[in-house]
């Protein structure tokens, strides 16, 4: 398996407060990985820094086994990483289906009818095709993250960065949406998931990977990993709302 | 569970399409024009055009890319000032000068957005302005433009355009209503393309647009410099219009931009059909109110107020929301295949949301 994403010891600090810490890790392509820890661990920052939403104080990051450290949000989509907001953030003006087309003729650099079928069976996939005209700010939380999801998924990511997209979900809702990223997976798309939800998380990824303080705290398979002591002392308070 | 291939994909409506027809109909009506309207008419009519265009193109600016710039008279007097050169000096012909001051206008527009877009918000409206006046005092420097008093285009060159003056009219009409129809034709057939969703998706959210592939200065970029050379050839046509240019009518703030944002917020920001209610509304005050002196301009004043505060998507925003319609539909419209029906899971949410 060859590498699709490497990181080398990132560092972003915002004031005092470190939110990557020498953070090295990497991934292969068609693997999954799993990214759990505390409130406030630098989780979503960790997105942020590999998308190029934020810019890192220090240290390199490999995509595809270019260096993308400088490339802009913009250029690393359309290399092919995708991800969904925790916080969805739709285009509220426009519809479903022409979010969705913003990514597909965007990021994945698709036009005319090509587009429009991408999107519509990536809608199906997701299960929003009945609410393709409905316009996105009209939509309620749990759809909005449907969106988040379908969105990213329109842009073609070689690489699909998840973020906590399963909070809030019925059982059968968490069971259809795990259905949902195995088939992502099985078209040979890598994944990056920041899930709450342990078990829906266990129920995909092959890795898992532990985050505090911006720190790299604990690595490796997800029983093992959520079985140390580290993982339980920092994960009691959290595992009962999962 | 039917394939994703037989739902089909509408960019259009009937009503569209009827509306449209009717929008061809009287676009016929007005080309004929000079045929049966005297020269009062025809110079009015061809003023509402140019302003029409005006507005359409602050429009796209400030309704879609977000820019919101009060120093476009910078463009309408440089297309003004390189017609009268390029005429007076170049010995072009009008007609062949407007080609020139569009390409012109494009290239100006370039250097000015590099060095603006460094400003955000109420900076960048400054920052244009500030644009606007550099143009004003540097063009009074200019002695042989007339400095600050203005210059008259020759009897030469205006008779170059037709012998006539009923020729001269009539082209000067022409030109006015052909150049609405060219920037409006370009502003929906731009916002229709995918650049133009990308343009949309920017205005609604600049967070997503970058994480989805979207090169959010570019993309700005393009639509100020298109707006930049259109905007400089509807400037060249005023003063073509008027065949005299003094620096403080062709960077005129009020004229330029005031009154184009009047307009603008007044038929509905943000939308293509906008523009034309409320170019139509503007003209309809000015006409029955222009004779009331100050009253005329505090009566703007209380319209623009009241609009903005009961409809504040603008008077085509309101007839949008009651009746669905679009006149320049710019959107898709999803229809699903027999059995494609909304899912459950959805729609059970809804019933509890």
């Amino acid at each position: 398996m060859s590498e699709i994403l490497r990181l080398d010891r990132i560092d972003k600090a915002f004031g005092a407060v470190q939110v990557a810490d020498q953070l090295s890790y990497s991934l292969d392509s068609n693997e999954a990985l799993g990214i759990i820890g505390p409130n406030g661990a630098g989780k979503t920052s960790m997105f942020n820094l590999v998308t190029g939403t934020l810019a890192a104080d220090g240290g390199r990051l490999f995509f595809l086994g270019e260096d993308i450290t400088r490339l802009s949000a913009a250029q690393r989509c359309r290399a092919g990483m995708a991800r969904s907001f925790q916080i969805p953030q739709p285009f509220s003006g426009l519809t479903v289906f022409e979010n969705a087309m913003v990514a597909a003729t965007q990021g994945a650099g698709l036009a005319g009818r090509h587009a429009e079928e991408h999107c519509l069976q990536m809608l199906e996939e997701t299960g929003l095709l009945g609410k393709a005209n409905n316009l996105a700010g009209a939509l309620g939380l749990l759809d909005r993250k449907r969106l988040e999801l379908t969105r990213a998924l329109c842009a073609n990511p070689k690489l699909l960065l998840l973020d906590e997209i399963a909070g809030g979900l019925t059982d059968a809702e968490c069971q259809d949406l795990v259905a949902t990223i195995r088939q992502i997976r099985s078209r040979g798309v890598a994944i990056i998931w920041i899930e709450h939800v342990v078990h829906a998380l266990l129920a995909v990824v092959d890795r898992l990977i532990v985050i505090d303080f911006g720190r790299k705290i604990a690595e490796g398979d997800p029983k093992k990993v959520m079985a140390s002591k580290e993982v339980r002392e920092i994960y009691l308070g959290i595992e009962a709302d999962g | 569970m039917t394939g994703p291939a037989s739902h089909q994909i509408e960019r259009s409506t009937l009503a569209t399409r009827l509306g449209l027809l009717a929008g061809a109909a009287v676009l016929l009506a007005l080309a004929l024009a000079p045929a049966y309207l005297g020269r009062a008419d025809l110079r009015l009519l061809g003023e509402i055009f140019l302003y029409l265009s005006l507005a359409s193109l602050w429009n796209l600016l400030a309704g879609y890319a977000g820019l919101v710039s009060v120093g476009q008279q910078a463009f309408v007097g440089i297309g003004g000032y390189l017609l009268f050169a390029l005429t007076i000096f170049g010995g072009v012909h009008p007609l062949i000068a407007l080609l020139i001051i569009f390409v012109a206008g494009g290239l100006v527009s370039m250097p000015i957005a590099a060095l603006i877009f460094r400003l955000r918000g109420a900076y960048f409206a400054i920052g244009t302005w500030v644009v606007a006046e550099v143009c004003r005092l540097g063009f009074a420097q200019l002695g042989a433009l007339g400095g600050g008093s203005g210059i008259s285009l020759p009897v030469k060159v205006v008779k170059s355009i037709a012998s006539s003056r009923a020729g001269r009219e009539a082209a000067s009409y022409w030109l006015a209503l052909g150049v609405a129809v060219l920037v409006i034709a370009i502003a929906w057939l731009f916002l229709r393309s995918r650049r133009g969703l990308a343009l949309t998706a920017i205005r609604d959210n600049e967070l997503a647009a970058a994480s989805l592939g979207i090169d959010i200065w570019r993309t700005k970029f393009v639509v100020y410099s298109m707006v930049g050379a259109l905007t400089t050839l509807v400037g060249a046509l005023i003063f073509l219009q008027k065949l005299r240019i003094s620096p403080d009518a062709a960077f005129s703030v009020n004229d330029w931009t005031a009154f184009v944002i009047f307009i603008v917020v007044i038929g509905g920001i943000g939308t293509l059909e906008g523009p034309i209610i409320g170019t139509i509304v503007f003209f309809l005050l000015r006409e029955t109110l222009a004779d009331l002196g100050t009253i005329y301009l505090i009566v703007l004043g209380i319209v623009a107020t009241i609009v903005m505060l009961f409809a504040p998507k603008g008077l085509w925003g309101a007839i949008k929301h009651f009746t669905g319609f679009q006149l320049f539909p710019l959107g898709y419209r999803v229809r699903l295949a027999k059995g494609g029906k909304q899912d459950s899971a959805s729609m059970k949410r809804d019933a509890e949301g």
